[in-house]
C-alpha cells in the first residue's frame, strides 16, 4: 500500500458536515475529499451512514450544518454536474428502456429527437442495443441496473453517485458489472463515488476507499490501493496487495458486524 | 381447459335458472313469477323500447356525478396525497364517509335540493367520492420513495415530478378507484330511482309492482343488475389489459 | 402532521370541522345546519325515548343476525371453495357477480317476498355481507402454505383435523379482513333496507323527522349512526391487526 502523493484538485470536497434526524446522529463531522477523475468507496458496516452521505452530496437530503463543494461551488440541491444511480434502479415501469435511459434529460428539456439519440448512444454503450422498446419488467435486474447506469452517463454530469449499485444483482452479473466499471472509470474522465457494504468490491474497483465506521458515525481510515490499478481485470483478484487490503479492512471491520 | 369452465359456468347457470323455474312453478310465492316468465318480460321491455328509454333516464344522474366525483374526487385525492397537512385536515372526512352509511342522509338531501336531478347527483356523489379519493391520495403517498428522488436527483420540477412520476405510478390504483367509484355510484343512482323520485328503471320497479305485473318487475331489476355487472367487468378487463394483471387477494376495500 | 413540535392524532381534525359546523350553525347561515350543541342536547333528549331505543334495537337484531347468517354461511362456503376445484368453479361466477352488483336493486324483491318487516332487512343485510366473506374464505385457504398441509400430511392429520386445525388458522387472517368489510356493508346494508322500507326502525324515524322539518333530530340520529359505523369499522380493524400479528408470528 503506497500512499498516493499526487494532490490535484478534488472534484468534490466534504467539509464538516454534521447530519441529525432529530435526536439521532447520522453523521458527525464527516470530511473527505474525492480526487477528480478517480472512483472513492465509501465502504462500511450498515448503519454507518454512507448512503446518507451520498444522498447529501447529491442534494437529496439537507445536511444539518457543514458543506459540500462539488467543482468549487457549494452544494444547495440536485445539479446537473452529479447524476445518481440508485440500488432499487428506479426506473418507471411504464416506459421504455428508451424514454428511461432519455428520461434525464427529458427532466432538462432536451428536444425529443436529440435526446433519444443521446440515449441511443449510451444505450448501446453499456451493452442493451437492440433493447431500445423493451419495458423494465421485461429485463433481468443485471440489465435494468444497466439501464439505470445508462440513464446517468447520458446526463454528462461529471460526478457519478452509485448507491450500492450492484447490491441487488446476482453474484456472476456482478462480476462482469465490476469489470465494466473498471473500464468506465479509465474511459469516461468523470469522478465516481461508490457507496457499496462489499469489501472485495471496493477494494476491486476503487482507486480511494473511505472506511467509514458508525456509532457515532466517522471516517476511520482511506485507503488508496496503487500497486494493482494498472493491472489487466482478471489479475487484480490474485495480486498480494489487493489479498491485504481485503484482510486488513476485514480486520478494522469485524468487530463492528453483529 | 376452456371448455371445461365454459361448460362448468354453463352447468351452473343452467341449475341455478332452473331452480329459479321450478320455484315459480312450485309457485313458492305469489310474487315469485318462474324464470321464463320473467324473460319473456325483459323480451317485451327490449322490443317495446322501454328499458331503453328508462335507462336514458336512471343513467343521467349516474354519468353526471360520476364524472363530477372523478375530476373532484381525483384532484382532492392528489392534493391530500401530497400534502400532509391537507391529508391531516380532510382526510378524516372521507375515511368516517367510506365507513358510514350514507344513504341515510338521502332525505336530508332531499329537504334541501327537492326530488329533481340535482338530488340524485349528490346521491351519486357522495356514494362514489369517498373511495376515490381514498384511492387516489393512497396511491400517490405510496409512490415508491426511489422513483421520487430520482426525478429530483436529476432535475425534475415539482410538476415534472408529479405529472411524469407520482401521476403515471398512482394511475392503477387510481383506475381502481374510480371503478369501486362507479360501482358505488350505482348504487346511488338506484337508490335515487327508488327512494327520491322514481323515473327511469324505477318507475318500471314501482309501476309494474303496484299492478302486481311481477315478471316485468323482476326483468327491470335483473336488467339492472345486469348492466352494472357487465358494465363493471368491461371496466375490470380494461384496468387489466392497461395496467396488467396486480392479482388481488380479496382483502383491500 | 406536527404543530408546534406536537404531533397531533390521526382523526383529530374532526375536531376542527365540529367547530366550523358550529359557527356556521350559530350564523344561521340554511335551515339545513344546525348548530352541533343543539343537535347534541336534542340527541340526549330522544336518546332515552321509547321510540329511538326501539329503533335503535331493531336495527341491532336485524345487523347482528343478518351478519351472523352471513358469517355462518360465507365462511364455510369460501373454506369448501378454496378446497374443492368444481365447487369454486361452479360457484365463483355467481359470487363474482353479486359481489360488484348494486344488491340495492334486489330490496323491492325482497320487500314483495318477506313482507315489509325484518325478515327482509336481515335478508337484506346478510346479502351485502356475505360475498366478500366467501370470497376472503376463499382466497385464505387459496393461499397456505403448501408445506403446511403437507407437515399436517406427513404428520398423520385425519381430514377433520386438518381442516379445523390447519385450514381454518391458517385462512384466519384473510376471514377476518372479509368480516371486517362484511360488517361495514351490512351497516350499509341494514340502513339502505330501513331506508326503502322505511317503516320500521331508523327508517321510520328518518320519515317522520323529514316530513316535520326536524333537522336537530334527524342530525341526531344521523350522528348516531355514523359513530356507530365507524366504531365497529375501528374496533374490527384492530382486531384483525391483532390477529394478522399473532397468524406472522405463528407462521415464523
Amino acid at each position: 500500500m503506497t500512499k498516493s502523493t499526487t494532490n490535484i484538485e478534488h472534484a468534490v470536497t466534504v467539509r464538516n458536515v454534521h447530519k441529525n434526524y432529530g435526536d439521532v446522529q447520522a453523521l458527525e463531522n464527516m470530511s473527505l475529499d474525492f480526487p477528480r477523475g478517480q472512483l472513492t468507496s465509501l465502504l462500511g458496516p450498515s448503519g454507518c451512514g454512507k448512503t446518507t452521505l451520498l444522498k447529501i452530496i447529491a442534494g437529496l437530503l439537507p445536511a444539518t450544518s457543514g458543506e459540500i463543494i462539488v467543482n468549487g461551488t457549494p452544494v444547495t440541491g440536485p445539479g446537473p454536474d452529479r447524476a445518481f444511480v440508485f440500488q432499487d434502479f428506479a426506473l418507471l415501469p411504464w416506459a421504455s428502456v428508451l424514454r428511461n435511459v432519455a428520461f434525464g434529460l427529458e427532466l432538462r428539456g432536451v428536444a425529443k429527437s436529440e435526446r433519444e439519440a443521446i440515449a441511443e448512444k449510451y444505450i448501446a454503450n453499456v451493452g442493451l442495443a437492440g433493447f431500445e422498446n423493451s419495458f423494465p419488467h421485461e429485463l433481468s435486474g443485471g440489465m435494468r441496473q444497466r439501464v439505470g447506469l445508462a440513464r446517468a452517463l447520458s446526463v454528462d454530469a461529471q460526478v457519478l453517485l452509485m448507491d450500492e449499485p450492484f447490491s441487488a444483482v446476482d453474484e456472476q452479473t456482478r462480476r462482469k458489472f465490476q469489470e465494466d466499471l473498471l473500464g468506465l472509470v479509465k474511459n469516461e474522465n468523470k469522478t465516481f463515488i461508490f457507496v457499496t457494504h462489499s469489501i472485495e468490491e471496493a477494494v476491486y474497483v476503487s482507486d480511494q476507499i473511505a472506511i467509514l465506521l458508525p456509532r457515532p458515525s466517522r471516517v476511520s481510515e482511506i485507503i488508496k490501493p496503487s500497486g494493482f490499478r494498472h493491472k489487466s481485470a482478471d489479475h487484480i483478484r490474485r495480486d498480494p496487495e489487493y489479498l491485504d487490503i481485503v484482510d486488513n479492512i476485514w480486520a478494522s471491520l469485524r468487530s463492528y458486524v453483529e | 381447459m376452456r371448455h371445461r369452465s365454459l361448460f362448468l359456468t354453463l352447468l351452473s347457470a343452467t341449475i341455478v335458472f332452473g331452480a329459479w323455474e321450478i320455484a315459480g312453478r312450485v309457485p313458492v310465492s305469489f310474487a315469485f313469477p318462474t324464470f321464463l316468465e320473467s324473460m319473456a318480460a325483459f323480451w317485451v321491455l327490449i322490443v317495446e323500447g322501454t328499458l331503453f328509454t328508462a335507462y336514458a333516464e336512471t343513467l343521467k344522474p349516474l354519468v353526471v356525478g360520476v364524472t363530477i366525483s372523478a375530476f373532484l374526487g381525483i384532484g382532492l385525492g392528489l392534493w391530500i396525497g401530497l400534502s400532509e397537512k391537507i391529508d391531516w385536515l380532510i382526510s378524516p372526512i372521507f375515511v368516517v364517509m367510506q365507513t358510514a352509511p350514507l344513504a341515510a342522509l338521502i332525505p336530508l338531501l332531499v329537504m334541501a335540493y327537492g326530488i329533481g336531478l340535482t338530488s340524485k347527483v349528490f346521491v351519486v356523489c357522495i356514494m362514489a367520492m369517498p373511495v376515490i379519493v381514498l384511492n387516489t391520495s393512497g396511491a400517490v403517498r405510496n409512490t415508491p420513495a426511489s422513483l421520487k428522488e430520482m426525478g429530483h436527483a436529476f432535475l425534475g420540477s415539482r410538476s415534472d415530478i408529479i405529472l411524469k412520476i407520482i401521476l403515471p405510478a398512482a394511475s392503477p390504483v387510481i383506475f381502481a378507484g374510480l371503478r369501486l367509484g362507479i360501482s358505488a355510484g350505482f348504487i346511488g343512482a338506484i337508490l335515487s330511482e327508488l327512494k327520491i323520485t322514481p323515473t327511469g328503471v324505477g318507475d318500471i320497479i314501482t309501476f309494474s309492482r303496484s299492478i302486481a305485473d311481477y315478471p316485468t318487475m323482476y326483468a327491470a331489476i335483473m336488467s339492472i343488475i345486469l348492466l352494472a355487472v357487465l358494465f363493471l367487468n368491461v371496466l375490470e378487463r380494461i384496468e387489466i389489459f392497461l395496467f396488467g394483471g396486480n392479482n388481488k387477494g380479496y382483502v383491500s376495500e | 402532521m406536527n404543530l408546534f413540535g406536537y404531533r397531533l392524532p390521526g382523526m383529530s381534525s374532526l375536531l376542527l370541522w365540529g367547530a366550523l359546523w358550529e359557527l356556521v350553525g350559530h350564523l344561521e347561515v340554511t335551515f339545513f345546519l344546525p348548530p352541533l350543541s343543539a343537535i347534541f342536547a336534542t340527541l340526549l333528549e330522544i336518546a332515552s325515548t321509547k321510540v329511538f331505543i326501539k329503533a335503535l334495537a331493531d336495527t341491532g337484531y336485524a345487523f347482528f343476525v343478518g351478519t351472523f347468517s352471513a358469517i355462518v354461511i360465507g365462511i364455510p362456503v369460501g373454506i369448501l371453495m378454496g378446497k374443492n376445484r368444481l365447487i369454486d368453479e361452479m360457484l365463483l361466477p355467481w359470487v363474482n357477480m353479486f359481489l360488484s352488483a348494486p344488491l340495492t336493486a334486489l330490496v323491492p324483491v325482497l320487500m314483495v317476498l318477506f313482507g315489509f318487516g325484518l325478515q327482509a332487512i336481515i335478508i337484506t343485510t346478510a346479502l351485502f355481507a356475505i360475498w366478500i366473506i366467501v370470497l376472503n374464505a376463499r382466497a385464505g385457504v387459496l393461499q397456505i402454505n403448501r408445506s403446511l398441509v403437507e407437515m399436517a400430511h406427513s404428520f398423520g392429520a385425519s381430514p377433520t383435523d386438518a381442516f379445523f386445525k390447519i385450514y381454518f388458522w391458517a385462512a384466519l387472517p384473510e376471514i377476518l379482513g372479509g368480516v371486517r368489510i362484511g360488517f361495514i356493508r351490512a351497516v350499509k346494508g341494514v340502513i339502505i333496507g330501513q331506508l326503502l322500507i322505511s317503516i320500521v326502525g331508523f327508517g321510520a324515524l328518518f320519515e317522520l323527522y323529514s316530513a316535520n322539518f326536524l333537522m336537530k333530530h334527524f342530525w341526531a340520529v344521523l350522528l348516531v349512526l355514523f359513530s356507530l359505523a365507524f366504531l365497529i369499522a375501528e374496533f374490527l380493524a384492530y382486531l384483525e391487526r391483532r390477529v394478522a400479528y399473532y397468524a406472522a408470528r405463528r407462521a415464523s
